[in-house]
């Protein structure tokens, strides 16, 4: 098929086009036995019509159709191994041998970090419903007297009055697992005696916890649990037990008592 | 653009034949599956340097003994190390059937590798996520719904940093989505929807791909039209498409397709198009068309047609809503690069996919239908004479010459003299009913615009090209009128 050569040339040139020619129909155009009439015509998504284009697409996601545009624009990063190098976010010795592996740690464990609690979660906004929760002692104000507790799904606009309202929600209308994990109910236990301490990792994670590093050659993980004092004040004692990424619940209630926190949840 | 997959087996010692051959009967699959309405398409995403370094063993069928050590030691193994290699022969093992059935019998198994993707351990959180990548890749529906568990941790980590993780968490999702609606009926209330729309925002390409082939997977759904569409369109999702979508220096070609195909799927469900034109749709995909024909004639081999099949189909369905025509006054709907550019892509799938060329002629109607502008402008550009080789391969071709030629005299007159006479006598000659029909169409509006066609008609025995249909049914009527005209005027 010639095309006319100016043709590419208009392609590149600047937009617009020639006035257009005076329309003048005739009556007797398309009348009996003659019929046309000009048509906008529009084929729904399960129209024959589109089956030649589907199976290509389909062959393209199957990667049959092995063709690629040119020069990959994002390469593969290839695993590259690198002589081992220590994650050098403080109080993190995790080490590494490929880059790959250190982004998603970081990405992971490091990036969205609570500064009060050292606690990780994996995105930005859990991590702002947490210390909005957790650490807001206006937070604690408001929730007595209306509806605080957010429903974690982005684009769910609910509020609840308590967590557990919350988490019952989550179930039955987002259809959200009973034990989600960054959900779970914090049991704040006072003063932590380890043992006590890999009780609360436990109720955290769930039943099949991956336990705890809780190991004597582990000297990494300096993360704070949880403080149940006041907020401002923070227990400094250290523990093996590696930050959880737990979006617990049963956030100090700023300057109640110990007692009474444990009620509410 | 998608360069990492190799489903299955990987086909490196294959000759050329038998890659051809795979090719037709996957075609061939493929089309019994559109008949049957069961389209449906997974993407595997394995990675090659890790393939590379595990080059030379080859993928174990696993017991229920071995399963559940590697289970054992990945979630208390005492060396990291130890449980990472675990978990990666697990995934390893997991690439064959037999072991993925194996597993998901298992008591606690799922529960396991959902403890480890949520664990705190990011390794193992990516091995595991691996894993169930390759569980929701299977063809097998009890291995893949035995996902459904992990879907609320897919769905949240989304909104995380880790772009690799992302990516891997999406391609899961788009298997799982695809599988059946069960799953889908999970996935909707858990926020699939807003979730996508948050990660859309990403600015790594592996994650918009990946993102708008999940997406697609979830638009080309049975149910879409009115389970899905309404809450995509509700979100600030289209406006992001539109905008990967628009051509410059960012613009990448994998991505593009995948989005392009999503545009697709929305609006041939006819859900809300007024919507998407208020969105600037019709001019970003016009701008996009420009480019297209533009990169035809730059690049030889990059896939393009892939990208022009669904910006050919969005474009074509749009100009038939009501609200196009009032953004009509727009440039782009009027600009006669327009239509330059479609007969670029037109010689372009001449030569790659002529199986398309049908959908490019179908925007050469819709744009000319109602448009004394674009008419003119196949006028102008002299693209008639292009036009009619094109003949063969779809009667199309004739109806956008009657959209021509009913426009009056001013426009048959520049479709005259030339090839167009001959052409239309060798139309005659077909014994396809449609196509005769649509000639005679055509040749009532010549020679009732054009003073002299029928003159030349007669003389170039189109009487008896006209006689071999005077006795067909449809025909007839038509015939015998074109007759009276052509010799008593």
């Amino acid at each position: 098929m010639q095309l006319p050569p100016a043709l590419h040339a208009r392609l590149a040139g600047a937009p617009g086009s020639a006035e257009p020619l005076p329309v003048e129909r005739d009556p007797a155009a398309g009348t009996t036995p003659f019929s046309f009439a000009p048509r906008l015509v529009r084929f729904p998504r399960e129209h024959d019509f589109f089956e030649d284009g589907d199976v290509q697409r389909h062959l393209y996601l199957q990667d049959v159709l092995t063709q690629v545009g040119g020069a990959p624009e994002r390469p593969r990063r290839p695993s590259a191994r690198v002589p081992e190098f220590t994650c050098q976010v403080a109080g993190c010795c995790q080490v590494f041998d490929a880059l790959e592996d250190y982004e998603h740690h970081y990405h992971a464990l490091h990036r969205n970090v609570c500064s009060f609690c050292k606690r990780a979660f994996p995105s930005g906004h859990l991590l702002d419903t947490h210390i909005l929760e957790w650490h807001d002692s206006l937070f604690q104000i408001l929730a007595e007297r209306q509806d605080m507790y957010q429903c974690l799904v982005e684009g769910c606009t609910e509020k609840f009055r308590t967590s557990r309202d919350r988490k019952e929600h989550l179930v039955m209308r987002h259809l959200y697992p009973a034990d989600f994990r960054f959900d779970k109910p914090r049991r704040s236990r006072g003063p932590a005696v380890p043992g006590a301490a890999e009780q609360v990792l436990a109720e955290a994670l769930g039943d099949d916890r991956v336990p705890s590093e809780g190991d004597a050659m582990e000297v990494c993980s300096e993360h704070v649990e949880p403080s149940p004092e006041p907020a401002g004040e923070r227990r400094a004692y250290s523990h093996r037990i590696p930050s959880t990424i737990c979006f617990g619940q049963g956030a100090s209630r700023g300057f109640k008592s110990a007692k009474k926190r444990n009620k509410h949840q | 653009m998608w360069s990492r997959q190799r489903g299955g087996l990987k086909p490196l010692r294959c000759g050329v034949e038998q890659l051809r051959c795979r090719r037709r009967e996957r075609e061939a699959a493929l089309r019994k599956a559109r008949r049957e309405q069961q389209l449906v398409s997974k993407r595997l995403l394995r990675d090659e340097a890790l393939e590379e370094a595990e080059e030379g063993c080859v993928a174990m069928i696993f017991g229920e003994a071995e399963i559940q050590q590697f289970l054992r030691l990945a979630q208390r193994g005492t060396e990291e190390k130890e449980r990472e290699g675990a978990l990666v022969s697990l995934r390893r093992g997991l690439q064959r059937p037999e072991t993925q059935q194996t597993f998901i019998r298992l008591e606690g198994s799922i529960r396991t590798l959902v403890g480890l993707l949520t664990s705190n351990q990011a390794l193992l959180q990516l091995e595991a996520a691996r894993c169930l990548h390759e569980l929701s890749h299977s063809e097998q529906s009890a291995v893949v719904e035995a996902c459904l568990p992990a879907t609320s941790y897919l769905l949240t980590y989304l909104s995380g940093h880790s772009s690799d993780f992302i990516e891997l968490c999406l391609y899961t999702l788009g298997n799982l989505i695809v599988e059946s609606e069960a799953v889908r009926r999970q996935l909707l209330p858990q926020g699939i929807v807003p979730a996508l729309a948050a990660c859309i925002q990403s600015p790594h390409l592996t994650v918009l791909e990946a993102l708008g082939y999940a997406l697609s997977q979830l638009l080309q759904a049975k149910e879409a039209p009115e389970k899905i569409i309404p809450s995509v369109l509700g979100s600030t999702l289209p406006q992001h498409m539109l905008q990967l979508l628009q051509p410059g220096p960012k613009l990448n070609l994998g991505v593009a397709v995948e989005f392009a195909w999503c545009l697709h799927y929305i609006i041939c469900s006819q859900v809300n198009n007024a919507l998407l034109i208020t969105q600037g749709a019709l001019s970003t995909l016009g701008l996009l068309l420009l480019d297209l024909a533009g990169a035809v004639q730059r690049t030889e081999d990059a896939g393009l047609e892939l990208l022009a099949c669904p910006v050919l189909r969005c474009l074509s369905n749009l100009l038939t809503e009501a609200a196009a025509e009032a953004v009509g006054g727009q440039l782009q709907l009027r600009d006669e690069r327009v239509v330059a550019a479609l007969f670029i892509l037109l010689q372009f799938l001449l030569q790659k996919q002529p199986s398309l060329l049908p959908e490019g002629l179908w925007l050469l109607n819709n744009l000319t239908a109602n448009s004394p502008s674009f008419c003119t402008s196949l006028l102008s550009l002299d693209l008639i004479e292009p036009l009619l080789h094109l003949l063969s391969v779809s009667n199309v071709v004739l109806t956008v010459l009657c959209n021509v030629a009913e426009k009056g005299p001013a426009y048959c007159q520049r479709l005259w003299p030339g090839p167009l006479l001959s052409s239309l006598l060798d139309t005659l000659a077909f014994s396809d009913t449609e196509v005769v029909g649509q000639s005679l169409e055509l040749l009532q509006l010549l020679f009732l615009y054009q003073p002299g066609a029928a003159q030349a008609f007669l003389q170039q025995s189109g009487l008896q090209a006209l006689q071999r249909h005077e006795e067909v049914a449809q025909l007839q009527d038509r015939v015998h009128a074109l007759q009276q005209t052509a010799l008593h005027g």
